[in-house]
């Protein structure tokens, strides 16, 4: 395997992860229902831990610690042999066991396109919307600043 | 010292079954849900995640049912939970100036890029009680208007391109991130450890000391530069898996405060700055946090430390209201063996003082 596959396969996962993160446990698993998923193995009993979650000073500075947050974290192996991790906010170890399964499912060349499209695709739109609503009811907030002439004229 | 009281176990156990009841209220009253406390409790929810320092929604909202609306109890339910559980590992540091903005206002500067954004706020309310929300109600939907995708600066990187402001001090790799969780505080503390103090302060602690810095005590001559709210990713650089994770979003404050410029000989004068971030909508919080971070820099800024705002001992040693509350209402525990040695000892300088007074008068002549 070339450097470059294998970056281009660490971008893909990446990108998986961070829109899974963002759904809800049963969204995944309404999803991935769609899919005839293969027999797995926990490679790790999902847990639950914490991160400390870091700041920089001023924004863009020294790194410092701001305090912790509640993370669950899986890991999975298929048959076939791959091995899939997942980490998430929050206490769900189910979420984080259905990450761990499409990340190990996106490596494998049978089902890399259908979690792309029947899992992340969806969910991914889903995620838009919401922010372009979200974004939408923040944005009538703009002030729109305009001068008033003041004196004689 | 304290000694081991028995024989109150029951009372201690009817007790707590009292609390539950209390806690309760009246029980035809339908009780309230996590998901009820966490969607219209919510800013009491952030500060809890926030002084408890543990981001977890649910679990505020549990904290804060439990101890009955204590803020301070719930904050400490919060921290004993985090003792729970185990560390990962630290997540890479946030990146504010790709938050997900919900809110940014600036005091200094009325046309930046990026607009002055309201956002959901009580400023400008009249804080007339509304009689509306006593019966159920349900609001308008919020009002839409499309959105430009639209690059927003910080404030304080506008003033930096132009050296206006000093810079932040710049991460040293070889620096460890300091961690009170780890280690216990010593003086002096550098400022990522105070940071993360503050950053757990009592709100009404650091709002307090932030408030007398304005009326004059380390005066420091702020200015609100930007206040910014919304979601930021979080990555974790996880060491099995071989590359950063994405963990999911967290909701963050953050101040930039402006202050009062510096110069020296050698270095053309620059605006000052303090910081404040914080979990949650939390405003008040981390516009205080700024204005102490601030008043705290005096040493290294070569200010005279004048002020409680800027003794950083005095501060960080007294900022924790779980450790301030521990100690205080520890005075409730029993103290009996304590009081009676001084009760005794009363007792004996009163006798002495008696005795001394009531002497037959022939002492006092011969004195004389």
């Amino acid at each position: 395997m070339t450097s470059t596959f294998l970056n281009g396969q660490q971008t893909r996962r990446q990108a998986a992860m961070a829109v899974l993160v963002h759904a809800a446990t049963a969204e995944i698993a309404g999803h991935l229902a769609a899919l005839d998923v293969p027999a797995y193995e926990q490679l790790r009993e999902p847990e639950n831990g914490l991160v400390m979650l870091r700041g920089r000073i001023g924004g863009d500075g020294a790194p410092f610690n701001l305090g912790e947050a509640t993370v669950s974290r899986a890991a999975v192996r298929l048959a076939s042999g791959e091995v899939g991790f997942g980490y998430t906010l929050g206490r769900d170890r189910t979420k984080a066991e259905l990450i761990a399964l499409c990340d190990a499912l996106i490596q494998t060349d049978a089902f890399t396109d259908a979690v792309e499209t029947k899992v992340l695709a969806p969910l991914r739109g889903r995620i838009a919307e919401d922010r372009q609503q979200r974004a939408a009811q923040t944005a009538a907030t703009k002030v729109d600043f305009y001068t008033l002439v003041r004196g004689e004229g | 010292m304290y000694v081991a009281v028995k024989g109150g176990e029951r009372a201690i156990e009817n007790a707590h079954r009292l609390l539950a009841h209390e806690r309760r209220g009246d029980r035809a009253v339908p009780e309230v849900s996590l998901s009820q406390i966490s969607e219209q409790l919510s800013l009491g929810v952030d500060r809890v995640m926030t002084e408890g320092s543990l981001y977890d929604r649910e679990l505020a909202a549990l904290a804060i049912k439990q101890a009955r609306g204590d803020m301070i109890e719930a904050i400490f339910l919060l921290r004993a939970f985090r003792a729970t559980l185990p560390r990962f590992g630290a997540s890479e540091p946030v990146d504010t100036s790709q938050m997900r903005v919900r809110r940014r206002i600036s005091s200094t500067f009325k046309d930046m890029p990026g607009g002055q954004i309201l956002g959901s706020t009580f400023d400008y309310t009249h804080r007339l009680l509304d009689p509306v929300l006593t019966e159920e109600s349900m609001p308008e939907q919020p009002v839409l208007a499309e959105a430009q995708p639209a690059v927003m600066p910080r404030v304080t990187d506008i003033l930096g391109r132009d050296g206006l402001i000093e810079s932040s001090p710049a991460e040293d790799a070889e620096q460890p991130v300091g961690d009170l969780t780890r280690d216990a505080l010593s003086f002096p503390a550098e400022r990522d450890l105070r940071l993360q103090n503050l950053a757990r302060a009592d709100e009404g602690f650091l709002l307090s000391l932030g408030y007398s810095s304005q009326r004059g005590y380390g005066r420091n001559h702020p200015f609100a530069g930007e206040i910014r709210l919304g979601e930021v990713e979080v990555e974790f650089m996880a060491e099995d898996v071989g590359f950063a994770v994405p963990l999911g979003a967290i909701t963050l404050t953050e101040c930039q405060m402006v202050n009062q410029f510096k110069g020296t000989d050698t270095e053309a004068p620059s605006f000052t700055r303090g910081y404040g971030l914080a979990f949650g909508q939390s405003e008040r919080k981390v516009m205080s946090m700024a204005l102490v971070d601030r008043a705290l820099r005096a040493r290294e800024l070569g200010e005279d430390v004048v002020a409680p705002s800027q003794d950083e001992e005095f501060v960080l040693s007294h900022s924790d209201n779980v450790q301030a509350t521990g100690f205080v209402e520890h005075l409730k525990l029993p103290h009996y063996v304590d009081f009676q040695s001084e009760l005794g000892l009363l007792r004996k300088l009163r006798k002495e003082f008696h005795d001394a007074n009531s002497a037959p008068d022939a002492m006092k002549e011969a004195a004389e």
